[in-house]
């Protein structure tokens, strides 16, 4: 490396344009900041040698210098906006709606959007956010957030360090503000001093010479936010591993005891109770609302739920072994924390269809006695039912979260939610046998008006399953089924995560502010007081609101022979 | 209760109009030097006084309404647009008495009567509150947004007073151009505020029945169909018959009226837009150039500057900071890349780029300008491009 000797006797390093002790301006240096082309000279990074102004031969200064351009960082910053902003047009994979015509998103996005869809598809913009090219662009910003701010803060930290309170003539009257006075007297200078002491002021001497600086520290907040930043890409990062971050989902029907997955057996949980609570449709204050809404509107979903933890965990089914943990009520935004893990009430299901009784009747006979029952157990399901007068029952289509839409038949989900079904029905002693279809209980009581979100059908069990459509498909039939009640499961939805990344995040957050603040809101001001034989040279700089410092400059000369600075700022 | 609401309504509408007054006033003192000598002539006084009485008259409408409601009103459309005129207001009141410049209430305040009437256009009961916005951060996290959105919205109107006094309206340009189109949406706006207020006051009403999420709902059109909803059957009888249907790919609540409302504002807009330009003779900018022509650029300009610097910070805190806290107390995620969360995000790219351009490549003056006025359509596309079109969770209302 070469470096400069100033005459001043300090050695800066390759590059430098101002001298860091005494800021004389390096002549060779000079169109490094553009400061041959114009009387002032640049001070944003106080003429200090930047390795990105300085090197350029190898392939690492060039990388160097490419991420150090506040223009390149710029130009990441617009293609992320562009990119995020194309990932909002349709809606995300995570987010197809559960009614849509297939969750599979290659049948999702043709589907409903058409050929616009194919193309966002294809292009992956579905998952846009996770797209290989999208995490490096957001990388290249990290790499640009570190390189602009090590290239810049090292030379910059230095030379506030090493500045001097004797400084060179030509660094002086090349200030914005400057003034020469002639004759000052030493008790002027005095109180110069003392009225900035009293304004805040820092004071450095040095052979009769002085510089007043203060809100220094507010150099560095760019590079404290940017920090604040760095920590929260790394933190994204680390998120993306699972001992960092765990991610789960369990349903737990009221009464059932379940292992919490995700936490390797160590808690279990028992849901006591599922609570779901609406808004009163005659409430003084919100009747309007609902009726305009024209629905129940709820008010809480609930859990009431025990957490056990399990004494030794390697032991699979160890449930003599649980040991009550508390009792928690999980509801939306009070989720309960235990153990690290946090339990989010996240769904519910109010109408889980556990078992289903049928009934056999002769068709044209409604008045007449059944022929036989059989219950189907949704979570047992068998192939046929064999009842004891000799029927026999198979199950040829089971479809257990029955919807019909444009593109047929279909079952929503394997969830046993609105199960309907094809029976083939052997009476007893015929070859012969018929076809029906029996099943939609959701359907038909979303027919009757009842928003099976949010109502309990359990207290209708025996009599809703009657208004259930049971179909001849032939005309031709002998028999009919008929649904004559329905046991039904309320069960809720948790998700479990366990996020050690979270202070993480809330650390480079709150850098990040301070970081704005502590730049934005204060600024590095410095007043350099130069005696000279016959009086004394006056400058003065900061980083912004020149007015400000204007002011303080004004107050500390008020009542001295010290002349008023100058403003030699040049147009543009 | 009843009681409550009512002194809320008209204290909202009492504030409205004394904004008006205060805008008249603010425009009297049009041809006052008094600016540069960093006080204001009587009638500059009064105007700023109006102002901050109508913003308490909005301060009480807030309150009472809050009272009757039992939670902040902050929770649907209605609430939120009204807030944010509120805070835009707040911010214009900090600004000027930071830089005594009465110009800029003459373009702020209009402003914030556009987001008021704006607001009224959506239902405005009180709505009861569902579970997952039932938590202490939905104040905390939309009135920081409000806020933060208000003071960068200034930020706008210094860009824009900038922009008509320097932008040279002697030939037409790109530029001229530019700020005509900008112009001009403000007039599509007005236009939709004055064509609501019209059918309103006839209390005109269409229904139309039609499918969302597979179950069957009414939308109540306030103004004639132009736009049906997507595979809507019209049921009032005796009025006028749409002329064709919202697409499909427009999603969310009612989508088909919002669409609606969006074609009459483009019309009324328009032909308000043609009107003036008749009358004018000259670009609307050039017309109001000549107004403008005590207006000092370097002190518009660092007002600019000033609203991001202060506006930037409280926006982080309450769009992104604020906001992900709460998504991670409720669903146990802080960030999910919901539409409006990343509209959020990209407010804040944009703002960091105005911040790099200004302090490290000296885009002051005009450019720094143009992007403020680059930075409040991206603020609006959030506030109704993403509610209206994109589907969300926060597509209420």
């Amino acid at each position: 490396m070469k470096h400069i000797k100033c005459e001043c006797g300090h050695v800066n390093p390759e590059g430098t344009v101002l001298c860091e002790a005494c800021g004389k301006p390096i002549e060779v240096n000079q169109h490094i900041d553009g400061n041959d082309k114009k009387k002032l000279l640049n001070m944003r990074y106080e003429g200090s040698a930047r390795r990105s102004t300085t090197y350029n031969k190898t392939i690492i200064d060039k990388i160097w210098n490419f991420f150090s351009s506040v223009k390149v960082a710029v130009w990441l910053i617009i293609l992320a906006l562009i990119a995020s902003g194309i990932g909002t047009i349709l809606p995300l994979e995570q987010y197809i709606p559960a009614d849509a015509v297939s969750r599979d998103p290659a049948i999702f996005y043709p589907e409903t959007y058409g050929l616009f869809g194919q193309i966002y598809f294809q292009l992956g913009f579905h998952k846009l956010y996770s797209s290989w090219w999208y995490l490096i662009l957001i990388s290249l910003i990290g790499v640009s957030l570190v390189i602009c701010s090590i290239d810049r803060f090292v030379p910059l930290y230095r030379a506030l360090k090493r500045q001097k309170a004797k400084r060179h003539q030509s660094f002086l009257n090349r200030q914005r503000f400057y003034s020469e006075s002639e004759l000052v007297s030493q008790e002027d200078i005095d109180a110069v001093k003392a009225q900035l002491k009293k304004q805040r002021y820092r004071i450095m001497e040095e052979e009769g010479h002085f510089v007043a600086e203060k809100g220094r520290f507010s150099r560095w907040g760019p590079y404290v936010n940017h920090i604040g930043l760095i920590i929260i890409l790394i933190a994204a990062l680390l998120r993306t591993t699972s001992f960092f971050y765990i991610d789960d989902y369990v349903w737990v029907r009221e009464g059932e005891l379940t292992v919490v997955p995700g936490t390797e057996s160590e808690f279990y949980i028992e849901n006591n109770e599922f609570i779901l609570d609406t808004y009163d449709t005659e409430d003084e204050r919100f009747k309007d609302a609902i009726a305009k809404q024209g629905q129940i509107i709820p008010s809480n979903f609930q859990t009431n739920a025990t957490i056990y933890t399990a004494e030794n965990s390697d032991v699979i089914g160890a449930e003599e072994n649980l040991e009550e943990l508390g009792e928690y009520q999980i509801s939306m935004n009070k989720p309960a924390k235990f153990g690290g893990y946090t339990l989010y009430q996240q769904g519910y299901q109010l109408n889980e269809f556990s078992t289903m009784t049928f009934k056999i009747y002769e068709m044209n006979d409604s008045e007449a006695e059944s022929l036989g029952e059989f219950t189907i157990d949704l979570f047992n399901l068998q192939t046929e039912y064999v009842l004891d007068n000799g029927f026999k029952v198979e199950v040829v289509e089971y479809y257990p979260d029955y919807s019909l839409t444009e593109n047929g038949v279909r079952s929503k989900t394997n969830e046993s939610n609105n199960p309907a079904f094809v029976f083939n029905l052997f009476p007893p002693n015929s070859e012969a046998s018929e076809i029906s279809f029996v099943g939609d209980v959701i359907g038909s009581a979303e027919d009757l008006g009842i928003d099976t979100s949010v109502v309990d059908l359990q207290p209708m069990a025996n009599v809703i399953g009657a208004f259930a459509p049971s179909i001849d498909a032939t005309g031709e039939n002998e028999y009919r089924v008929l649904i004559d009640s329905i046991e039904f499961d309320r069960k809720s939805g948790l998700s479990i995560k366990r996020d050690y990344t979270l202070p993480l995040f809330g650390l480079g957050a709150i850098i990040f502010m301070i970081g704005v603040i502590q730049g934005m809101y204060w600024q590095h001001r410095r007043i350099w007081l130069h005696s000279k034989s016959n009086g004394i040279l006056l400058a003065a700089h900061t980083n912004k609101n020149w007015f400000g410092l204007k002011k303080d400059i004004e107050k500390a000369i008020e009542g001295t022979s010290v002349r008023m600075v100058e403003d030699q700022k040049e147009d543009d | 209760m009843e009681s409550l609401l009512n002194t809320s309504s008209t204290m909202l509408f009492t504030a409205f109009i004394l904004y008006l007054v205060a805008t008249f006033f603010f425009g009297f003192t049009i041809k006052d030097k008094t600016n540069e000598h960093r006080k204001s002539g009587f009638i500059g006084k009064l105007a700023i006084t109006l102002t901050i009485i109508g913003f308490f008259a909005q301060l009480i409408y807030f309150i009472t309404r809050w009272m009757a409601s039992g939670h902040a009103p902050v929770s649907n459309m209605f609430e939120f647009v009204t807030f944010l005129g509120m805070c835009l207001v707040l911010a214009f009141i900090i600004i000027y008495f930071i830089y005594r410049i009465n110009i800029l209430g003459l373009f702020a305040l209009p402003i914030a009567m556009i987001f008021i009437a704006y607001a009224s256009v959506f239902p405005t009961e009180i709505a009861p509150l569902v579970p997952s916005l039932k938590s202490h951060w939905l104040y905390i996290h939309v009135t920081t947004v409000a806020l933060g959105s208000g003071i960068l919205f200034i930020s706008f109107v210094a860009g824009l007073i900038y922009l008509i006094h320097e932008v040279d309206q002697h030939e037409r340009t790109l530029r001229t151009v530019s700020l005509e189109v900008i112009l001009y949406i403000i007039f599509l706006l007005l236009g939709f505020i004055i064509i609501s207020t019209i059918y309103s006051s006839m209390n005109y009403n269409a229904s139309f029945e039609y499918e969302l999420n597979g179950k069957p709902v009414v939308a109540n059109y306030t103004l004639p169909a132009i736009a049906a909803p997507n595979d809507g059957t019209l049921v009032t009888e005796g009025v006028m018959e749409p002329w064709f249907e919202t697409p499909s790919w427009m999603q969310g609540a009612d989508a088909g009226r919002k669409f609606n409302s969006v074609i009459w504002s483009f019309f009324t807009g328009t032909l308000l837009y043609l009107l003036t330009r008749l009358v004018l003779r000259k670009r609307v900018g050039a017309a109001i150039q000549p107004l403008l022509k005590h207006v000092k650029p370097d002190l518009v300009d660092e007002i600019n500057y000033r609203s991001v610097a202060i506006g930037f910070p409280v926006f982080t805190l309450g769009g992104l900071i604020f906001a992900a806290i709460w998504a991670q107390e409720a669903w146990g995620r802080f960030w999910g890349w919901d539409p409006k969360e990343v509209w959020a995000l990209i407010t804040w790219f944009f703002y960091a780029a105005y911040l790099h351009l200004r302090l490290s490549r000296g885009w002051h003056g005009e450019k720094s300008a143009w992007l403020a006025v680059i930075g409040f359509g991206i603020i609006l596309f959030n506030l109704i491009v993403v509610n209206l079109v994109l589907a969300g969770l926060h597509s209420y209302a």
